[in-house]
């Protein structure tokens, strides 16, 4: 603390008088005593260090009781979580070494949410990437028993059905968020719709393919089952994201946009159209892209309403249609003999699948950040 | 008199039109969440008086539905165990801790997350999850067994409630962890600097700054994970070996209640007649449930919304 002796001594403890210059010769002055405004820190490699010296030490504790990467991992954790608190205690102060404590604890945290992340995409690479090669993805699965096959009518009902369900989900997504900006305003409609779309989100994905169903039911007959009927069960979920996407997108036009449109005498039907919906357009599609990779992945409502077969159907209208992740649940749980075959689909289909979701969000995102108009921040 | 300076008809025609679309299509969406509940119940309706060959061996629809209704609660609870605690610290790790440059990224790869489909996370728990946690239930049963949780015998291959439990957990990890850092997000700035100056630390920031503003919006992000953990299907039919009718606490064993979702998922494709409406009568008790739940979440997010200054 050599750097401070500008400042003025002050006593250490508030019963003592300091002593001024004059009273005493300087010689005899004890060396001021200056409260600390600095407290003692561990050096800033003290959380690298403590990692490291914990993760020797139990490497060298589970080699010789034989407990495996796994028990070499949990217990260097827990011996960092101990450790570096208890040296910041008996450096810095029990505060510190809670902060201390609570910062290795967050970022424990973060690694064990990303193991699940990881540990899933390799799995389904690792299991997935040897069932791919162009037989399955140009071959349907008719008349296949045992070896070979393709998930050719799985894709391309996955595809239709997801096409329907944005077809009629993207026009009432959009126009319902257009009412709730332009038109709607601080109405009791606009409040209700924005609260029950949000409600919406909430719906169990299951509980719309029953919805579907009851509601096809009505018209043609019992047992049901046509790739329409997907669609609409998707679109339920579907519609609530586009609109919130969507709402939000278009909250973000300036409103001297809109004036300065006004102002030339432009109708309002014509200045959203030309005005609002260009200017939001790349944050449109990105909303629509997100809402599309949701529901592309949805199983539930596809089992009880679309069912499965084994043949291509390109008629939404009749008939049973596969959707790929339906395929994949009967491929992985009623895997045929033998079992490995079918397992050995279904992994190939769930990359495919992911690939598809992963390229959906990144294209989205991608897009967004690219052509989204620059804000202050 | 002066020109007028009203808007000539054609105009108006295509300003009445949008508008009336724009008013149909709002009012579209809350026909169909009536719709929803309407044709549930008018499926629903038949299956009070139905056959117990039809409910799975019960006696009534109530006695049906129970053990469903208490498998999905369990389900549900564990996930949110597991899921809140670790979620809320991504997310204060995202707003409060990770560098600037590392907090997108980190974004970035929980909204991925959220986007695998629910179908291969199934597959992820039944094939690699649930055998590496058949060992440790052993070790559970052995060491805990005294407790009702861990009474065993501990299924081997790990198909359990807990195990689908976790797998749930992580589902409900990337939406809870979106709100809540969100709501971080949004902490008045002057009082976390405010803390900083009188010498907080960084957790201390944390604790007297960030949590109490951010305490209804951790309660609704919460919920609306509740409310996905409850109506989450497919990973729950995949993972859990169910028996029916089955209410125990036991989350390691053999027999295990199955959630109203996975039952359904797993009997619909073959149901027939008065069970298809017993299937359907379940999946409105489910929706209600999640409806109220949804609603509850949303209701305080509105409220305090409407309370924040700014």
């Amino acid at each position: 603390m050599t750097e401070l002796d500008l400042r003025v001594p002050v006593p250490a403890t508030p019963g003592d008088v300091p002593a001024t210059p004059s009273d005493v010769p300087a010689t005899a002055v004890p060396a001021p005593s200056y409260p600390p405004l600095t407290r003692r820190r561990l050096p800033r490699s003290a959380p690298w260090l403590a990692a490291v010296v914990m993760g020797a030490a139990s490497g060298i504790a589970s080699l010789s009781l034989g407990w495996g990467v796994l028990g070499w991992t949990v217990t260097a954790v827990l011996g960092h979580c101990v450790a570096l608190p208890a040296w910041s205690r008996l450096v810095e102060g029990s505060r510190a070494a809670t902060d201390r404590l609570v910062t290795t604890l967050v970022w424990v945290a973060f690694g064990t949410a990303l193991v699940p992340l990881v540990s899933l995409v390799w799995t389904v690479v690792r299991n997935g990437a040897p069932a791919l090669d162009a037989e399955f993805l140009t071959y349907s699965m008719r008349n296949v028993v045992g070896e070979g096959g393709g998930i050719y009518h799985a894709i391309t009902g996955t595809l239709l059905v997801t096409a329907a369900a944005a077809v009629i989900s993207i026009p009432v997504g959009l126009l319902t968020s257009i009412y709730l900006v332009e038109y709607g305003g601080r109405g009791r409609m606009a409040r209700t719709v924005t609260f029950l779309v949000d409600v919406m989100t909430g719906i169990p994905s299951i509980v719309a393919g029953l919805f579907a169903y009851a509601l096809f039911v009505l018209f043609f007959g019992e047992g049901v089952r046509m790739g329409l009927g997907g669609a609409v069960a998707l679109s339920l979920l579907m519609i609530p994201v586009v609109v919130r996407s969507c709402e939000e997108m278009l909250r973000l036009v300036p409103d001297e946009l809109r004036e300065a449109a006004y102002a030339l005498g432009v109708p309002k039907w014509r200045v959203i159209v030309r005005v609002v919906l260009p200017t939001s357009m790349a944050g449109i599609i990105t909303g629509i892209m997100l809402a599309v990779a949701r529901v592309v992945g949805e199983t539930a409502p596809l089992l009880v309403i679309a069912g499965s077969t084994d043949s291509v159907n390109l008629n939404l209208f009749g008939e049973r249609m596969m959707t790929l992740p339906v395929f994949i649940y009967y491929s992985y749980m009623q895997p045929g003999v033998p079992p490995e075959l079918g397992q050995e689909r279904a992994w190939g289909a769930a990359l495919v699948l992911i690939a598809i979701v992963m390229a959906l969000n990144l294209l989205a995102r991608g897009i967004g950040r690219i052509f989204s108009p620059k804000t202050g921040r | 008199m002066s020109a007028s300076l009203t808007t000539g008809t054609r105009r108006r025609t295509g300003d009445l039109v949008f508008a009336g679309g724009t008013r149909v299509a709002s009012a579209l969406i809350l026909v169909a969440l009536a719709g929803v509940a309407v044709f549930l119940t008018v499926e629903g309706l038949p299956a009070v008086d139905a056959p117990a060959d039809k409910l799975g061996g019960a006696g009534s629809l109530a006695a049906f539905v129970w053990p469903l209704l208490f498998g999905t609660l369990l389900a549900a609870v564990i996930a949110l165990l597991i899921a809140t605690p670790l979620s809320l610290a991504v997310a204060l790790m995202i707003s409060h801790y990770a560098p600037r440059r590392l907090s997108g990224p980190v974004g970035c790869l929980v909204d991925l997350l959220a986007a695998v489909p629910s179908v291969v996370y199934g597959l992820w728990g039944i094939a690699f999850l649930g055998p590496r946690l058949g060992p440790v239930y052993a070790w559970l049963e052995q060491h805990l067994g005294f407790l009702p949780f861990f009474a065993g015998p501990a299924s081997s291959s790990g198909r359990t409630i807990l195990t689908a439990g976790v797998v749930l957990a992580i589902m409900a990890l990337p939406i809870i962890t979106a709100i809540t850092r969100e709501i971080f997000a949004q902490t008045p700035r002057l009082h976390e600097e405010a803390a900083l100056a009188l010498g907080a630390t960084r957790w201390e920031t944390v604790r007297l700054a960030v949590l109490p503003s951010a305490r209804s919006g951790i309660v609704s992000a919460v919920m609306l994970g509740l409310g996905r953990a409850l109506g989450e299907t497919m990973a729950v039919a995949m993972v859990l070996s169910a028996t029916s009718g089955v209410v125990t606490l036991n989350m390691i064993g053999t027999v295990n209640p199955s959630t109203i979702a996975a039952n359904i998922a797993n009997g619909f494709p073959e149901a027939t007649g008065l069970g298809v409406n017993a299937l359907i009568a379940s999946g409105l008790v489910l929706f209600v449930i999640t409806f109220v739940v949804n609603f509850a979440a949303r209701a305080i997010v509105v409220r305090s919304g409407r309370g924040a200054p700014g």
